[in-house]
C-alpha cells in the first residue's frame, strides 16, 4: 500500500509539471495580456511600466521559472482583472461549482440506477428497449441546447423556477450552501438536472451493463438454489458486485461533471469555476487561467488515486500491488 | 440479355465479403435502419443545401432587415414564406440551418478522419513496435484520455483563436488518443499472428507491414468509435461555438445559431434557438444509434 501510494504520488508530481509546461507555454501565446488591461489613451511610458510590473518583459524560461517556484509555495500568480491571487478567487467559486456537481451526481445516481437496473433485469423487453434508446438520446442531447430548454420549458412557459444565478445561501453545519433555504434549492433544480442529465445516461447504461452481466453468474444461481428471495439476491448480492464498478466510473467522472460544469455554468449564469475560466479566457488573464488548469488536474489525478483506494475496500478480488 | 443482369448477385455469392455479415446484423434492427437512413438524408441535404435553401442567408442583398424576428410559418407581403420563422437580422431560418448543417457535418467529419489517420496510425506503430515507442506513445494517449473533451478543447482555443481550422485541429487533438489505444490493443494481439510473420519472413519493411497488412485487420474498433467520435465531434464544435470559442460568426454552424438564439429567447422569440437545436440533436441522436448499433454487430462477444 505505501509502495503503491508513494508511486502515485511521484507520477501525480511528474503529470502536474507536464501540465503546467503545457499551460503556461499554451498560454504564453495568447495575446498581449497589456493591451486589455490598459486603457486606449495609455502613453507608451505607462505601457512599458505596466509590462515590467507584470513581469512580461523577462525571457520567457524565467518567466516559467518565476512561475513553477510560486507554484509550489501556494502562489498562482495574481489576476491581472481582479488584482487578487488567482488561488483565492478560484477557490471562492469552487463551493459553488462543487454543490452543483454534487447535486447532479447523486441526480443522476437517484434516477439512472433504479432504471439501469429494471432494464438489466428485463432486458429486450419493451420498456428496456425504451430505456436503453432513451439513453441514446440522453447523450445526444447537446448539454448547452438542452439547458436553453430547461429554460424556455420551465422559466419562460411555465414561470416555475428561476433561470439564472444562484439563491440565497445559508450555512449547514459550517458549509455555505443552497440547501439551506427552498429560494436556494430553486435556483439549484435547472441547473442540476442539466448537468444531471449529461451523466444520467451513463449510469443507466453501466447498471444496464453490470446487472447483465452478474445475474448470470454462478453465484446468483447458488443464492436461487438456496432458496433466497429475489429481493434478497438483487439488494444484497447482485447490488454488492455492482457497485464496485459503478461507484468507479460516477467517481472518475466526478471531475468530468466539474469540467463539463462550465456549460451548465454559463447558461444559468452560475457563479462558479465555469463562469471565471470563461470569463477570464475572454479577457486574457492569463494567471486565472493557468490556475484553474493546475487545480482542475490536481483534483483529477486526486480523485482517480481516491477511486483506486476506495476501489480495493469495496471489491476484495481487487489488489493494489496488482495495479502499476 | 439475361447473363449479365444475374451474374452480379452470383458473383457475390461465391466471393462474399466481409462486410456482408456485418451489414445483415446492422439490418436487423429496424430502428438502425431509420437512423442511418436519416443520416443520409441529412448528408445529402448539407451537401445540396445551397441549391434548395430559399435563400443565401449570408448574402446581404438577398435578406432584408424588415424580414427580422417572423415566427415559424409566416407569409410576407411580397409573397416569401418563412417556414421556421426569421432571426433578428431577417434570415430565413431554414436557410440558415441548411448552411450551418453543412458546416456543422464538415467539422464534425473532417476532424473524426484526421483523428482516425493519427489516432491509427500512432496506435498501430506503438504496438508494432513496442518497447519506449509504445510506452512513449502510451503515456500520451493516457495523458490525453485523464482529461475531458471539452477541458482541452476549451484551452486549445483560449489559445488558438477562433476558426474552422483551429476548431477541426482542437478535435483532433481530444479524438486521436481514442483510436490509438483501441487500435494498439487489437494490434497487440493481430502481431502475434501468422500473416505478420510471413510478411516479415518476406522481408518487407515495416511501414508496408503495418499499414498494408496490419491496419486493415484492426479496423472494427476504428468504425464503432469513429462514428460515436464524429457525433460527439459535431456537439463539441456546437457548444464550443455556442461558447463563443469555436467557428467565427462568417461561418455559422448550428451551434452559432442556437447562440444567436439563446440572446433573444428570453424575449419570446424561441425559434431561433428551438429549431437549429432540433436539427443538430436529430443529427447526433441518429449517428449514434448507427454507432450504437455497429458496436453491438461488430462486437465479436456477440458473434454468432
Amino acid at each position: 500500500m505505501a509502495v503503491f501510494l508513494i508511486r502515485r504520488v511521484l507520477q501525480m508530481a511528474m503529470v502536474l509539471l507536464a501540465v503546467s509546461l503545457v499551460v503556461f507555454f499554451g498560454l504564453y501565446s495568447i495575446g498581449n495580456p497589456a493591451e486589455i488591461l490598459l486603457p486606449d489613451d495609455a502613453t507608451a511610458s505607462e505601457r512599458a511600466a505596466a509590462i515590467i510590473a507584470l513581469g512580461l518583459d523577462r525571457p520567457i524560461w524565467v518567466q516559467y521559472w518565476v512561475f513553477l517556484t510560486n507554484a509550489l509555495q501556494g502562489d498562482l500568480g495574481t489576476s491581472f482583472v481582479y488584482n487578487v491571487p488567482s488561488i483565492t478567487l478560484i477557490f471562492q467559486r469552487f463551493p459553488a461549482t462543487l454543490e452543483l456537481a454534487v447535486a447532479a451526481l447523486l441526480i443522476a445516481l437517484a434516477v439512472g440506477a433504479p432504471l439501469g437496473l429494471y432494464a438489466g433485469l428485463h432486458p429486450d423487453t419493451p420498456l428496456d428497449r425504451t430505456i436503453v434508446t432513451g439513453s441514446i438520446l440522453g447523450f445526444s442531447l447537446p448539454n448547452f441546447w438542452q439547458g436553453l430548454m430547461l429554460i424556455l420549458i420551465f422559466s419562460i412557459l411555465l414561470g416555475w423556477l428561476p433561470s439564472s444565478g444562484r439563491g440565497p445561501t445559508g450555512e449547514i453545519l459550517g458549509i455555505e450552501t443552497s440547501f439551506a433555504s427552498w429560494e436556494g434549492i430553486r435556483h439549484l433544480i435547472l441547473p442540476a438536472t442539466n448537468l444531471a442529465l449529461f451523466k444520467l445516461s451513463l449510469v443507466i447504461r453501466l447498471t444496464r451493463a453490470q446487472v447483465r452481466e452478474t445475474m448470470q453468474l454462478d453465484f446468483v444461481k447458488f443464492a436461487r438454489a438456496r432458496g433466497l428471495s429475489d429481493r434478497r439476491i438483487i439488494g444484497v448480492h447482485v447490488g454488492k458486485t455492482i457497485a464496485a464498478p459503478i461507484i468507479t466510473v460516477v467517481g472518475m467522472e466526478f471531475g468530468s461533471v466539474i469540467a463539463f460544469a462550465v456549460i451548465t455554468e454559463s447558461i444559468f449564469a452560475w457563479p462558479g469555476m465555469g463562469t471565471l475560466i470563461i470569463d477570464s479566457i475572454n479577457k486574457l488573464d492569463r494567471p486565472v487561467v493557468a490556475a484553474y488548469l493546475l487545480v482542475i488536474t490536481a483534483l483529477f489525478i486526486l480523485l482517480n488515486l481516491i477511486v483506486d483506494v476506495l476501489y480495493t475496500v469495496l471489491d476484495p478480488r481487487v489488489r493494489l500491488g496488482a495495479m502499476k | 440479355m439475361s447473363a449479365p443482369a444475374e451474374s452480379p448477385p452470383a458473383g457475390s455469392e461465391a466471393a462474399p465479403s466481409r462486410w456482408r455479415p456485418v451489414w445483415d446484423g446492422f439490418a436487423e434492427s429496424r430502428t438502425a435502419l431509420i437512423a442511418l437512413a436519416v443520416c443520409v438524408i441529412l448528408l445529402v441535404l448539407a451537401l445540396i443545401g445551397p441549391w434548395i435553401a430559399p435563400q443565401n442567408p449570408y448574402d446581404l442583398a438577398e435578406i432584408s432587415f424588415f424580414d427580422g424576428r417572423l415566427p415559424p410559418l409566416t407569409v410576407t407581403p411580397e409573397g416569401k414564406l418563412f417556414l421556421l420563422g426569421s432571426d433578428n437580422q431577417g434570415r430565413d431560418m431554414l436557410s440558415a440551418m441548411l448552411y450551418g448543417l453543412k458546416t456543422s457535418l464538415f467539422v464534425g467529419v473532417a476532424s473524426g478522419v484526421l483523428a482516425i489517420v493519427v489516432g491509427v496510425s500512432l496506435g498501430l506503430v506503438a504496438a508494432y513496435a513496442g518497447g519506449a515507442v509504445d510506452a512513449l506513445i502510451m503515456r500520451v494517449v493516457d495523458f490525453m484520455l485523464s482529461f475531458p473533451t471539452i477541458l482541452v478543447a476549451l484551452m486549445m482555443l483560449a489559445a488558438l483563436g477562433q476558426g474552422v481550422d483551429k476548431v477541426i485541429l482542437a478535435l483532433v487533438l481530444v479524438q486521436w488518443a481514442y483510436f490509438a489505444r483501441a487500435v494498439r490493443a487489437l494490434a497487440l494481439s493481430e502481431r502475434n499472428k501468422e500473416y505478420i510473420e510471413a510478411a516479415r519472413s518476406l522481408g518487407l519493411g515495416w511501414p508496408r507491414i503495418v499499414f498494408r497488412h496490419l491496419a486493415p485487420n484492426c479496423m472494427a474498433p476504428v468504425i464503432v468509435i469513429g462514428t460515436m467520435q464524429v457525433a460527439s465531434a459535431i456537439s463539441a464544435e456546437a457548444t464550443l461555438s455556442f461558447l463563443g470559442l469555436g467557428l467565427p460568426i462568417t461561418q455559422p454552424s448550428l451551434g452559432l445559431l442556437i447562440s444567436n438564439g439563446f440572446n433573444v429567447m428570453l424575449a419570446g422569440l424561441y425559434w431561433i434557438s428551438v429549431f437549429p437545436g432540433l436539427l443538430l440533436l436529430v443529427l447526433i441522436f441518429a449517428v449514434n444509434i448507427v454507432g450504437d448499433r455497429l458496436r453491438e454487430v461488430l462486437n465479436p462477444r456477440n458473434a454468432r
